[in-house]
């Protein structure tokens, strides 16, 4: 479980983020949405601790990772996989070398450990075989499912997504979701992604926390985004014509 | 920024794989240019100074012992590391910046690697390792071409360059080479290496750290050069 108390965020005189309170329970996919530019991927930077919060607390399963120092924070890293938006996949290496890179750097494994939990990883992918690809010879959507074989390489506890869908069509977005959801609840990973995606929220969304000029706006569940009467969730959700008219008529239906 | 760089490496295997990788791309990949350029510079010092030798109190051999002296002091060690820093200032700058604006630096700290230490430490010890290697080739080379030069043109004979050459040796002279091309290895990718990893922005702002990266380390080089010939030679 992650919990995130009192955390101010600001670059300069710019604030970004004000007073965020939530809590992200493990075995459960953690959605955080909102518009561009009202701090969410600042908010897991601060999470995972590539930025500094101003003010307040992250805990990791109660341990505080904003007072720890370099070291601590360095083992409690190695229970953090991450997926990027652009995958961030070592060019120079190929997709093996990739996955196996966080194996090498911590693990005690013989080399033969290591390429079993490679290929575990790539099977989990569905990536059977695709060992001594490169980066650039990947599509979109390959790359993100090496950048997720990478990410669970070490077995994490903690998880995070930023946008994992962007820039994929919507048959490869929904298989990248529901990996993401089976590895969740599979090995009761505390996860947390960033989305503008809805189709992603209501697909995979158990705990959501919409974002809002800096602030916790709103927190809930799938069902009850749906249904919420606050204008600034409505508007974001709801942003074109045709999906304002579904909402009054899933309203009438109620 | 160097505090952090020269913390004890994750894994000292991973550390001297890529160490031996920076001497590869770094210091062997460099070895064509820096040889092309020696025996440029070397024949060129040599005619040079044999075109301008009009006194009949100097004696021949004075051809030989300005090139090795005017290489070794300064050609080979200080041009060589200005032709250097811009091919290696901007690779290190470049493929630095390129993994920072995508993100792969950032993957490498969620991982819970040093990124700092990982990336920029193989490259100084590859470079500072592999450097003086340059320099005593380039010595070398310069000084054949020098020769070539003189007995292409009939300026000069074999003998008289070679006991030109041999002329007046010290050796402290060859160490003050090798200290220079040290410091210079260590400026070039330190100072490359800081810009690459504080680019922000996208393609454009890597190309911009990249020139940075080359001319400041120029200057640091001119600089430096200046203060150690204040402090080894005088």
């Amino acid at each position: 479980m992650i919990e995130i108390k009192n955390l101010d965020k600001s670059f300069g005189d710019r604030q970004i983020l004000f007073d965020i309170n939530a809590t992200f329970e493990a075995g459960k996919v953690n959605m955080i949405i909102g518009q561009s530019g009202q701090g969410k991927s600042v908010l897991t930077k601060c999470i995972v601790g590539l930025h500094e919060p101003d003010n307040g607390a992250v805990l990791f399963d109660g341990n505080n990772f904003t007072e720890m120092d370099r070291v601590e924070r360095k083992d409690l890293r190695k229970d953090i996989g991450m997926l990027f938006q652009a995958s961030a996949l070592f060019d120079s290496m190929n997709v093996e070398q990739n996955i196996m890179f966080p194996l090498t750097m911590f693990a005690k494994h013989s080399k033969k450990e290591m390429l079993n939990r490679v290929n575990f990883c790539l099977e989990r992918v569905n990536l059977e075989g695709k060992n001594n690809l490169l980066p650039a010879e990947l599509s979109g959507g390959m790359k993100k499912r090496v950048a997720i074989a990478r990410a669970i390489a070490m077995n994490p506890k903690y998880l995070f997504c930023d946008e994992p869908n962007s820039g994929l069509d919507p048959q490869t977005a929904i298989v990248i979701d529901n990996l993401i959801r089976e590895i969740t609840y599979e090995s009761n990973i505390t996860t947390v992604v960033i989305s503008h995606d809805m189709n992603s929220v209501i697909e995979i969304g158990d705990n959501i926390m919409f974002i809002h000029e800096g602030k916790d706006w709103w927190q809930g569940d799938k069902n009850s985004i749906i249904l919420t009467d606050n204008q600034e969730i409505i508007d974001f959700v709801y942003a074109s014509d045709f999906m304002k008219e579904i909402k009054d008529s899933m309203k009438n239906n109620h | 920024m160097l505090w952090i760089v020269f913390s004890k490496p994750e894994k000292a295997r991973i550390f001297r794989i890529r160490m031996f990788d920076e001497i590869q791309n770094i210091g062997i990949n460099s070895i064509p240019i820096v040889g092309l350029l020696s025996m440029f510079m070397g024949g060129v010092i040599a005619l040079q100074t044999a075109s301008n030798m009009d006194s009949p109190f100097l004696p021949e051999y004075t051809i030989g012992f300005i090139t090795r002296s005017s290489t070794i002091l300064e050609f080979s060690p200080t041009i060589i590391s200005l032709i250097l820093a811009g091919k290696i200032g901007s690779n290190i700058a470049s493929e630095i910046g390129t993994m920072r604006v995508t993100e792969q630096i950032d993957a490498l700290e969620i991982m819970g690697v040093n990124s700092l230490s990982f990336l920029v430490l193989p490259k100084i010890m590859g470079a500072v390792v592999f450097f003086p290697v340059l320099i005593i080739f380039s010595i070398g080379l310069s000084l054949i071409g020098g020769w070539l030069s003189l007995i292409m043109s009939g300026l000069a004979s074999t003998e008289t360059y070679v006991l030109g050459i041999r002329s007046f040796f010290e050796i402290g002279n060859i160490v003050y080479a090798l200290v220079k091309c040290v410091v210079f290895a260590f400026a070039i990718v330190s100072v490359s290496s800081f810009y690459g990893y504080y680019t922000k922005g996208g393609a454009l702002d890597v190309g911009k750290s990249s020139t940075q990266a080359i001319v400041t380390s120029s200057i640091v080089i001119l600089i430096c050069n200046f203060f150690l010939t204040q402090m080894l030679l005088l």
